[in-house]
């Protein structure tokens, strides 16, 4: 009792900004632990799924149905050396890998996670999410330039161009959502989406939810459209020369990424938090237990998270990889005007008060 | 105080970075320094509460020009020694330049602004005001024409821009990508069926 009171009397006796920053980053870590954690399970699901896919067994070893793969992984990852190339630009060298985790981690801090919560519920959540994504591409080109290698350099080249290319796409398939919701809020984003399944934006906004989803796989370098790594012609591309911790962060960095996306993808399009079973023609399930099938929650974003992951992953074990010059097509001969002409659409429609955005 | 700390810090970061920009030797690290002095300077204005600028000057700057910038810097061998040549036959236009250059921005921060009060305080917004509308209400009345003639404007190089770089040379051998996508699998393979052959 005592320490409790102890430990009252300390809490009071801070500053007040001192306690905001220590709520704060008391939010941080269970968050950042969760998702590098969940990064961990992906990169064994991902194994196991697409070994399931293509009738193998996948990872199967280490522990029950080798359930302690990615910690095996990781220890052999962190006890190896870490080599730094003699011709290389040491600083950036080491930095690069860094500049690929920062936004990809730093980007949650936005995300809605159930009602009325994200770490930092900005007004302009949308705008943030769109700048941070975009400094991810940083990581991969001074990864490439940093290595003073040919392989490195020119998977650092085909990384930026895409990402630039892919990146003005995402932003218009957001502009959709945001002339949809009104807002840049996102957890009003989240609740401008509330009703059942088919009030979510996916469904007005269906073109934008694919180009956006594509354009995500592009951004992050997944298959079909890794080809800033391309074993097959440049070797590793731009993380070609980088060895034990230093890979790691960039492995951990790409599946951060992937994670990312697929939640934004299911706050922006697919009603985020909000419950699929919520609209009014269900609403005789109240008081039963199916009725908890009806409240919103943090469960429905996991569940909406791992829905896209295994799209991810289900992409990278059906589809070849595409040729570098029909991705540029695509991002810039047809993503951009099927956004561009959809965001039209809906400004008319918005003008003349019809369909779900008329408010 | 934790803003004043802030802003210093800040501030100092930006000073010196854009000291860096024109004072390093490898033109990459130039940029790179070029991309610290713009986040430094999106903090500052963070600093000030006007969140939507701030994200923009990242999203744009940081996250698409200077992308670029540094694309073509890495791709361009640039021989610093021999840019440094003719530095002292370059010295006084440069100088010139950036006589100009002060004399504008000391019209902008002195001459412009007196008669308004120089130190007094900013009054920080409550909770509810959002920068982000009250911006998007200025620019789409008042500012309106000014906003859609640097939209034009932007349009006209982005066309110069493409024209620039279309050449149409005789004789190039290139893919013609939408037949290319539109092949069907009969144009490509026939099957025959044939007697399985014994030998």
């Amino acid at each position: 009792m005592a320490a409790i009171q102890f430990i009252q009397g300390l809490w009071f006796a801070l500053p007040d900004q001192l306690r905001e920053v220590i709520v704060i980053l008391v939010q941080i870590l269970p968050l950042t632990v969760t998702v590098i954690l969940c990064v961990a399970f992906l990169t064994y699901g991902e194994r196991k799924i697409i070994g399931y896919m293509q009738i193998r067994v996948g990872p199967n070893r280490v522990g029950p149905k080798g359930w302690f793969q990615p910690f095996a992984d990781t220890i052999k990852l962190v006890i190896k050396e870490v080599v730094i190339p003699a011709n290389s630009s040491r600083f950036l060298f080491v930095v690069a890998p860094l500049l690929a985790i920062v936004p990809a981690l730093a980007t949650w801090a936005v995300v809605p996670l159930f009602p009325g919560f994200a770490i930092a519920d900005i007004d302009a959540g949308l705008l943030y999410v769109l700048a941070l994504t975009s400094l991810s591409v940083y990581g991969i080109i001074l990864a490439g330039w940093a290595t003073n290698s040919k392989y490195a350099l020119l998977g650092a080249m085909r990384s930026a161009a895409q990402v630039v290319a892919y990146e003005i796409a995402m932003g218009f398939a957001l502009v959709g959502v945001l002339m949809a919701s009104g807002s840049l809020n996102l957890g009003k984003i989240v609740e401008a989406q509330s009703g059942g399944l088919f009030s979510w934006f996916w469904l007005p906004l269906f073109p934008l939810f694919i180009v956006y989803f594509i354009s995500g796989l592009a951004e992050t370098n997944r298959a079909p459209f890794d080809v800033a790594e391309g074993e097959s012609e440049i070797v590793a591309g731009f993380h070609v020369e980088y060895s034990g911790v230093a890979f790691a962060i960039f492995f951990l960095a790409e599946y951060a990424n992937m994670l990312l996306i697929s939640a934004l993808t299911a706050v922006m399009f697919l009603g985020g938090w909000l419950s699929p079973f919520a609209g009014d023609g269900l609403s005789f399930l109240d008081g039963t237990v199916l009725g908890l099938l009806r409240a919103p929650g943090l469960h429905w974003l996991c569940a909406k998270i791992a829905f896209f992951l295994f799209f991810f992953l289900w992409v990278r074990a059906t589809f070849p990889r595409y040729r570098y010059d029909q991705i540029m097509r695509l991002g810039w001969k047809v993503f951009i005007p099927v956004t561009l002409v959809w965001i039209v659409i809906e400004g008319v429609l918005a003008a003349l008060h019809v369909g779900p955005w008329s408010t | 105080m934790f803003a004043t700390i802030l802003f210093y810090a800040a501030a100092a970061t930006l000073i010196g970075a854009a000291i860096a920009v024109i004072t390093v030797r490898n033109p990459v690290h130039a940029v790179l320094s070029l991309i610290l002095a713009f986040v430094s300077s999106a903090v500052l204005w963070l600093l000030l509460e006007v969140e939507f600028l701030a994200i923009v000057l990242v999203l744009v700057y940081v996250g698409a020009v200077m992308v670029l910038f540094l694309f073509v810097v890495m791709m361009l061998d640039v021989n610093t020694t021999s840019l440094r040549e003719g530095f002292a036959r370059y010295a006084p236009v440069g100088a010139i330049v950036a006589g100009i250059v002060i004399l504008e921005l000391a019209g902008l921060i002195w001459w412009r602004n007196e008669g308004i009060p120089v130190d007094r305080v900013l009054v920080p917004r409550d909770a509810a005001y959002s920068s982000t509308a009250e911006l998007g209400k200025v620019i789409y009345t008042e500012y309106l024409y000014p906003f859609e003639l640097a939209a034009m404007l932007l349009l006209l190089a982005i066309v110069a821009a493409i024209l620039l770089t279309m050449r149409k040379r005789p004789g190039i051998k290139k893919q013609d990508i939408s037949a290319q996508v539109r092949v069907r699998r009969e144009d490509r393979i026939k099957l025959v069926s044939m007697e399985a052959e014994k030998d």
